[in-house]
């Protein structure tokens, strides 16, 4: 059985844990730093989709989604990084799960394994449709790698009644 | 030596592959921990590679089946999962190593050979 302590953090502290661990995930994987942009909240006119997306849902000490949406040409050459000579939309949507899937789960290391991550779900195309929660801000983290341009969107609710708040300052800081 | 390799990322199951398909070693693959379960009564592995976080099934989950039906089996945990916690649960319901996501194929392929050489 594995415990869940409770781990405290603020909206700051989850950002600032995602994007260390998008720029890991990325110098890991590639050996090519990723820059990580400053951070801002969505608002509804914000496209934030690509062409290949996987959201990941999350429970336990905190509640939301962590979304990953990249181009297909910058797929195209990660894919390359797992050893991939093939191209298929296929294996584009399952790196884009499976991305979405590492850097979720590493953050556990940080928000404890009260942070529970689901199996990722993957879908395609630069649909205009997609749901975001209403009930907590959208964070994008802007990513540039190797020219191309990707997001990963944040969720995130504390499972608790009052609402953390936090500073738009902060969003400059994190990125810096 | 036979090895499964369990994982619901297809590009993760070929990155395992291709690490040690060149090794002589009869591999099969699974997407999650019933289809794992399938394979391994018929397939009979000696190394499984077992991710986690999968439909179905979870990895720890088809970690301790795999042992019920077959104690001697060598089974490493990969995962993205990074808080200790998870590691040591991995090993106390009997995974033989664990290793975390993103792995490099230098570090993947050492701790594959330390599952053929144990």
């Amino acid at each position: 059985m594995i415990t869940t302590p409770e781990i405290n953090t603020t909206p700051e502290d989850d950002l600032k844990v995602f994007v260390k661990g998008t720029e890991y995930f990325f110098l890991q994987v590639t050996s090519t730093r990723a820059e990580v942009c400053t951070p801002f909240i969505k608002e509804p006119s914000d496209r934030v989709i690509d062409d290949f997306s996987a959201v990941i849902g999350i429970s336990g000490s905190q509640r939301g989604c962590v979304y990953y949406s990249a181009p297909r040409e910058m797929i195209r050459e990660l894919v390359t990084h797992y050893g991939e000579t093939e191209a298929s939309d296929d294996l584009y949507a399952d790196c884009v799960g499976e991305i979405a899937n590492t850097i979720s789960g590493n953050a556990r290391e940080y928000l404890g394994p009260g942070f529970m991550i689901s199996v990722p779900v993957v879908f395609r195309g630069r649909a205009e449709d997609v749901r975001f929660p209403h009930d907590a801000p959208a964070f994008v983290i802007p990513i540039l790698w190797n020219g191309h341009r990707s997001s990963l969107i944040l969720c995130l609710k504390k499972d608790e009644k009052e609402p953390p708040t936090f500073d738009p300052e902060m969003l400059k800081e994190i990125a810096s | 030596m036979k090895l499964l390799i369990v994982d619901d990322s297809n590009i993760i199951r070929r990155s395992i592959q291709r690490e040690i398909g060149d090794q002589n070693h009869e591999i099969r693959m699974a997407g999650d921990g019933v289809e794992a379960l399938k394979v391994f009564e018929d397939f009979h592995p000696d190394i499984v590679t077992m991710d986690i976080t999968m439909p179905n099934m979870d990895g720890l989950s088809c970690v301790e089946q795999i042992l019920q039906r077959n104690a001697d089996t060598r089974i490493l945990v990969i995962s993205a999962l990074a808080d200790k916690g998870t590691a040591v649960e991995a090993v106390k319901r009997g995974a033989t190593g664990f290793l975390l996501k993103p792995f490099t194929s230098e570090t993947l392929a050492t701790e594959i050979t330390e599952l053929f050489v144990d």
